[in-house]
């Protein structure tokens, strides 16, 4: 049996490419899939802890998490089409105008 | 039916204030007259009831005003001898001057003429509240009512600017006095527990007379005296009633001689028991008055505006009712007080139907020779002028006469034959300047017709009917003009009076006698002046000075007083209760008063004589004098600068303290900078904190980021 720590690294490193990946990459899209890589760092740690307890709570929330990232996921390229629709460019430094 | 008494012409000020705009002339007069002539009536009821009384008087109820602890205070009105009296004056002179206005105001419009009207009812009601209250605050409503309806009509033609800053500065000084009365009002509660006029007066008479300098009952009056001062024009603050005459002339009669200003003799005459407890204070009163009639009078010699010679009369004889009091002869200073609210008042509306004649001219100097056009006010007036002068057997004489009387033998006043000599000395210039007055209107030629420089536009053009009296004309004119020091105008009605021409009929200017409406209460108050008097005849002259033994309950503390402990007191000089005084008049007195009677009797005619010396033939003789004394004349000119004082010490000073320190500096520079301070400085953080704020997704994020790891941060190690 693969020990709990083994599953809590893998998570941990997912978890830091997936932010690393928010704040260095240049492309919106990417930065998105970055967001998912985060989110399913996290579900690996709920359902690796879940099973490690020998309780299923992980694994419900791990799909309500599922749930609401395609939610997500399905708003999040929604609005990315509109930005380049307006800019023609999926920079995220290109949108700072939400500010006084 | 009591209440009835000032709840009449309240009525009347409410059908005028709301109706009169709509009601045509002689309604909005008729009501006003009746309501006053209805409270006449019903005052003469009660105070027959009151008289043939055995209790010595009546109260009425309305209901409990404020009732707070210890404080009781009902809304009561009480009717005693002293009250009786005033109600009389106040609601029987006010009738005459109520009809009188009825002509005098007939050139208003409709409006303004229900304005008028409601104004004096008000005045009315407020003036019988003051006199019939039962207790310091329900005369204090009045005191403040009278006061407001006093700046209401001396600004009645508020568009004059003058007019609008006499009513204001009238206001203005009377609060002072005002504030005086409230802080006497409170210390008397404070003392006595009680603030009914009867219950203070017995618990004063309980108490022995203050001979410590600054006694409870000594600072109490000084500050209720401070009221008086305001509202009866004293020293130091009578300024407001000289200027008070831009109003009305009925009012100036009414409000400004006959009536308000008399409040605060009235006020003192009401708390008598208290002031003679407080010898201090009554000596203070003395001095102030006999002072202010000294000054007063001097002023009123030089001044040359009609209404003024009468305000500084008025101020002059009201001078003379505080001295009364002050000594003690408190019957003395009401009965002054009761026989110039006629004479006054004659006097006001007899200058009144003069300046109805001349169309609004006040300057005596353009006046002259209407004696033969207005025979009615002319006569009426110089009886006013006798009264006043204290000419024999007339109202003034004997009320004046018993203040001197009274002045001379009071032994328990520090200096009070100085008071004495003052008071026949302003006695004395009392008939010259009003003989002035009378000689320069109504003697002499008439001087009217010159244009007085502050009319220019009344200037008519020639009538063609007296063009053939012009060559004779000219040389009249030449003659009289420069006595008054206008510019000669070629102005043809005078001319003709001048040259003797008969009068065409179409003269515009011809001064007219007064219309019934005024005629008749100056006939009814001249009647009023002569026989007014004697209901005080003195002893000396075999009467019984009804008038005195009349109001001498009001003056004592009341049957709820323990009398047995007063007259056991050791410590109560019987001196200076005008009781014991009247009591013990021995012989010597009588001869004393017989002299004194004779004395200001030839001091009036002297008075009168060099009033008739100096005005009535060459006008040389006063020019001279005026210039052998120009630094006095300008002096009196100027009224002693009291104005100009007042202005630089008082006024100006806290108009700097206003402008500068009030408004620019805690106003503008306190509590605007605070406010603004603020704004400031939350926008000048902000300006610095929103370059954080930089619309980059990735600066958000991070901060979201950092935040979570220092929170994470801190429950793993922290």
């Amino acid at each position: 049996m693969v020990p709990l720590n083994y599953y809590l690294i893998l998570s941990g490193l997912l978890f830091s490419i997936g932010t690393a990946g928010v704040f260095l990459r240049r492309n919106l899209i990417t930065v998105l899939l970055s967001i998912e890589i985060m989110l399913n760092a996290v579900n690996l740690t709920f359902v690796a802890v879940g099973r490690y307890l020998g309780s299923v709570d992980g694994q419900i929330i791990t799909f309500f998490v599922m749930t609401v990232a395609a939610a997500e996921a399905a708003v999040g390229l929604a609005l990315v089409i509109a930005l380049f629709r307006h800019r023609e460019t999926l920079s995220p430094d290109a949108y700072t105008s939400l500010k006084w | 039916m009591l209440l009835l008494i000032p709840l009449l012409p309240f009525l009347g000020f409410l059908v005028n204030a709301f109706f009169g705009r709509r009601l045509p002339k002689s309604v909005s007069g008729l009501v006003a007259c009746l309501a006053i002539i209805g409270s006449f009536v019903v005052s003469v009821l009660s105070v027959i009831s009151v008289v043939s009384g055995t209790t010595g008087f009546a109260e009425a109820t309305a209901f409990d005003w404020m009732s707070s602890g210890d404080l009781q205070i009902p809304l009561r009105f009480r009717l005693d001898h002293l009250s009786s009296l005033m109600i009389l004056v106040v609601t029987g002179i006010g009738s005459l001057i109520h009809i009188y206005s009825t002509g005098y105001m007939h050139e208003e419009s409709d409006p303004e003429y229900a304005r008028y009207f409601s104004y004096l009812n008000l005045f009315a009601a407020f003036m019988l509240v003051l006199v019939l209250g039962a207790n310091f605050p329900v005369m204090f409503v009045g005191w403040e009512g009278v006061g407001l309806c006093s700046y209401l009509l001396i600004g009645f033609w508020f568009r004059k600017k003058s007019a609008a800053d006499a009513g204001k500065k009238a206001f203005i000084v009377n609060r002072i006095g005002d504030f005086g009365f409230i802080l006497g009002m409170l210390l008397v509660f404070v003392t006595f527990g009680s603030l009914d006029f009867q219950e203070v007066a017995a618990a004063a008479a309980g108490r022995a007379p203050e001979t410590a300098a600054w006694g409870v009952m000594t600072i109490a009056t000084l500050l209720l005296f401070v009221g008086a001062t305001g509202k009866s024009a004293q020293i130091p603050l009578f300024v407001w009633l000289p200027d008070a005459m831009e109003g009305p002339t009925p009012v100036s009669a009414l409000i400004h001689a006959a009536t308000m200003v008399t409040a605060g003799v009235y006020m003192i005459g009401r708390n008598a028991v208290l002031f003679e407890h407080a010898p201090a204070t009554m000596a203070v009163v003395a001095g102030i008055g006999v002072a202010t009639a000294l000054m007063a009078g001097t002023i009123g010699l030089v001044q040359n505006d009609i209404k003024r010679v009468l305000a500084y009369s008025t101020v002059s004889q009201l001078g003379y009712m505080f001295l009364a009091m002050g000594v003690g002869a408190f019957s003395a200073g009401i009965f002054h007080l009761y026989t110039h609210a006629f004479f006054k008042a004659l006097l006001f509306l007899g200058s009144g139907a003069v300046i109805h004649a001349l169309a609004g001219e006040q300057d005596i100097r353009n006046m002259g020779g209407l004696k033969k056009y207005l025979p009615i006010t002319y006569w009426t007036f110089v009886i006013g002028a006798l009264a006043i002068a204290g000419f024999p057997l007339l109202s003034g004489f004997f009320s004046k006469d018993e203040i001197l009387f009274r002045t001379y033998t009071a032994e328990s006043t520090p200096g009070h034959t100085l008071m004495w000599v003052i008071a026949v000395i302003t006695s004395l210039m009392t008939a010259t300047y009003m003989f002035r007055l009378v000689f320069l209107t109504f003697h002499g030629e008439r001087r009217h017709d010159a244009p007085a420089p502050a009319h220019p536009e009344e200037e008519e053009p020639v009538p063609e009917a007296d063009a053939h009296g012009h060559a004779a004309v000219h040389g009249a004119h030449a003659h009289a003009a420069p006595a008054s020091g206008h510019p000669v105008a070629a102005h043809a009605p005078a001319a003709a009076a001048h040259a003797g021409h008969g009068h065409g009929a179409g003269h515009g200017h011809e001064p007219h006698e007064a219309p019934w409406s005024m005629a008749i209460p100056l006939i009814l108050l001249a009647i009023g002046s002569v026989v007014a008097g004697y209901v005080g005849i003195p002893h000396a002259l075999h009467g019984s000075n009804r008038i005195e033994s009349f109001l001498e309950p009001s003056f004592e503390a009341h049957a709820a007083a323990p009398r047995e402990t007063v007259g056991a007191d050791p410590a109560a000089p019987a001196e200076t209760r005008p009781a014991g005084e009247a009591a013990g008049e021995t012989h010597a007195d009588t001869g004393t008063e017989l002299n004194l009677m004779v004395f200001s009797s030839v001091i009036a005619l002297i008075g009168i004589g060099v009033a008739a010396y100096l005005w009535l033939g060459k006008r040389g003789t006063v020019d001279a004098i005026a210039r052998s004394f120009a630094p006095i004349h300008r002096v009196l000119l100027g009224k002693y600068y009291v104005d100009e004082l007042y202005d630089a010490a008082i006024v100006q000073p806290v108009k700097t303290l206003s402008t500068g320190g009030l408004w620019k500096g805690v106003d503008a520079g306190l509590i605007d900078g605070t406010v603004n301070g603020v704004g400031l400085v939350v926008s000048a953080v902000s300006g610095v904190l929103r370059r954080t704020q930089t619309g980059s997704i990735r600066t958000y994020a991070f901060s979201l980021f950092a935040g979570a790891v220092a929170i994470l941060a801190y429950y793993l190690f922290g």
